[in-house]
């Protein structure tokens, strides 16, 4: 392509477009289209436009979607492998600790694995109460979690009505943020009670910065001039607010959920540790296993939580690139 | 679209109508800060009129056009503005990446309360008319450069203005692309009986598309000249090659080179 437009630069720059350039018939749509296309086409987009628009109806459904059914194993083979690798790092890490750092007589401080799950996994006296009280914080965790995205939302939308409005709102987050959790939670169960809603209390504290601070640094992302467009067509505050700085937040509050998400999980189980009044969550269970010293059960909980904190951020994760990946557009990077 | 029947016959100038579209009258603008962007500016585009300003970069150009649009006010001095719509191209394509092409387009239209099925009928037309047909499901990350400013423009057009201000729209376009831009601009333009102002740094582009090119001097921003351009439209490419265009543009740049 660039060659040719080199050989005649003088008159048709534009190279393969040059009989229509000439005339103002290359602004009507067919020939323009026609001819533009392929110079203009980025190569990425050649090959997912006919995908996209095709597959309602297309030719052989079965082999495309067949296909891309490989691809997609494909591409998860190479996210959890990492992951897989990571977990068997640990696993070797644990029993080279058993076996070779710990003399028999304290070998009861780090149990070898098989012998966690040996204990645990077959006996229900001991899985049952602890998989009922991994239940329970879940629970808790998506309560405060859900509850987290309302009130940061809703924050962040607040203080981005006006500048004073962000200089007197924002402190407080920034000091709830920098309260020791760990100060405050002996307050809210005077407070509150040792149950359910002061758990939740917790949690909501714990993952409530991140969609703050995430939200509003999404809803200011928009560009001076997008605003400028907005202003120019006199849009209303709601339009601008519903049309350009809330779709613009969007992949900010996608990693903002992310982070709260890990975050609500530690928030349940602070809060299960320090509040043991009704059914126990898994944080309450860890204490009573720490205190009688049972180290299996208190290992087996403790993989629990790790893989509950796991799962929530990778159900997250997975959903942030879903929704980002369809927002900006089929094939986007 | 019937684009090419009307604008081919459109060999002579269009009657300008004597509406001053747009009128700066001895317009001053200081900054807070003490820079004083523009001084003693008087300018006026009638609708069927294309005026290009150039100036050395720190002139006041941008701000000139923020102005016009309404987006600043003057210090001192008339701006008056007589167009129902008004439009306005921004250096960066400034889209909606959520939004299709389709959708971007249409996003005046909304904004504008316009029911959507006229919208987006008018959007595709739009879109047609910069020869964007067959690409409005295509969000910009999706586009090239070029494409992402037509769609910018179609936005622009859309809105039927009576006033485009353009804000050096093809300033970040590589020269191939620049090229034909300007191209597809001045043809648009013989379609469309807007009052355009166009913002650039370059003389070659200031002459190729306009009815009429000023020069503003540096710092604080002055009219320094105001030079006609005869030509009727659509312009051809092949003009730019011709030795009168080549001493327009010299004639432009001599007065550039005084001021600056």
């Amino acid at each position: 392509m660039s060659t040719a437009a080199v050989n005649q630069p003088a008159a048709h720059p534009e190279n393969g477009t040059a009989p229509q350039e000439a005339t103002v018939t290359s602004t009507s749509a067919p020939t323009a289209t026609s001819t533009s296309t392929p110079t203009e086409m980025p190569t990425a987009t050649p090959t997912e436009t006919p995908t996209a628009t095709a597959q309602p109806a297309g030719p052989a459904p079965g082999a495309r979607s067949g296909r891309t059914g490989a691809r997609r194993l494909a591409g998860a083979a190479t996210k959890v492998g990492p992951l897989l690798a990571a977990v068997a790092g640990i696993v070797a890490v644990w029993y080279v600790v058993t076996y070779l750092v710990l003399s028999p007589e304290r070998r009861f401080l780090l149990p070898p694995l098989h012998q966690v799950l040996g204990s645990t996994l077959g006996n229900p006296l001991v899985m049952g109460p602890m998989l009922d009280a991994l239940w329970q914080t879940v629970g808790v965790a998506l309560c405060g979690l859900a509850i987290a995205v309302v009130i940061g939302v809703g924050y962040a939308v607040v203080m981005v009505q006006s500048g004073w409005a962000e200089r007197i709102l924002y402190p407080y987050a920034v000091i709830l943020q920098t309260i020791p959790i760990l100060a405050l939670t002996p307050l809210i169960g005077i407070w509150m009670g040792y149950g359910f809603s002061a758990r939740i209390v917790v949690c909501v504290i714990i993952a409530l910065f991140p969609m703050i601070a995430n939200t509003l640094f999404g809803l200011q992302s928009a560009s001076p001039a997008a605003h400028d467009l907005f202003t120019l067509n006199r849009a209303t505050r709601a339009q601008r607010l519903l049309k350009l700085q809330f779709p613009a937040a969007l992949p900010s509050i996608f990693t903002g959920l992310r982070n709260a998400a890990g975050l609500s999980v530690i928030g349940a189980i602070v809060g299960d540790f320090f509040f043991q009044q009704g059914s126990p969550g898994i944080g309450g269970l860890l204490r009573t296993y720490t205190l009688r010293l049972n180290m299996d059960a208190l290992f087996m909980a403790i993989i629990l939580t790790a893989l509950f904190g796991v799962a929530m951020f990778s159900v997250f994760a997975a959903l942030d690139r879903a929704v980002i990946g369809r927002w900006y557009g089929r094939g986007a990077a | 679209m019937s684009a090419a029947t009307t604008t081919s016959t459109s060999t002579t100038p269009r009657p300008a109508s004597m509406t001053r579209t747009l009128v700066l009258d001895d317009v001053t603008k200081a900054f807070p800060t003490g820079t004083v962007a523009l001084e003693g500016v008087s300018l006026s585009v009638v609708a069927g009129e294309f005026v290009s300003v150039v100036g050395p970069s720190g002139c006041g150009k941008s701000t000139l056009l923020r102005l016009a649009s309404g987006l600043d006010d003057a210090s001192g001095g008339e701006v008056e503005v007589n167009a129902t719509s008004t439009s306005y191209v921004f250096q960066e394509p400034t889209l909606l990446e959520w939004r299709s092409a389709l959708r971007n387009v249409e996003l005046v239209g909304e904004l504008r309360g316009v029911p959507k099925l006229e919208r987006r009928r008018r959007a595709r037309e739009a879109l047609d008319l910069v020869g964007l047909s067959g690409f409005e499901k295509q969000h910009p990350r999706q586009l090239s450069g070029g494409m992402r400013m037509r769609v910018s423009i179609a936005r622009a057009l859309v809105a039927e203005p009576d006033l485009a201000l353009f804000d050096e729209p093809f300033g970040a376009l590589d020269e191939i692309t620049r090229l034909r831009m300007q191209t597809e601009l001045q043809s648009l333009f013989a379609l469309k009986s807007f009052a355009g102002l166009f913002i650039t740094h370059s003389v070659s582009e200031a002459v190729y598309l306009s009815t009429r090119v000023v020069v503003m001097s540096g710092r604080p921003g002055r009219v320094v000249a105001d030079i006609p351009v005869p030509w009727a439209y659509p312009r051809t490419p092949e003009l730019r090659y011709e030795p009168e265009f080549g001493a327009l543009v010299g004639e432009v740049s001599a007065a550039l080179g005084e001021h600056s």
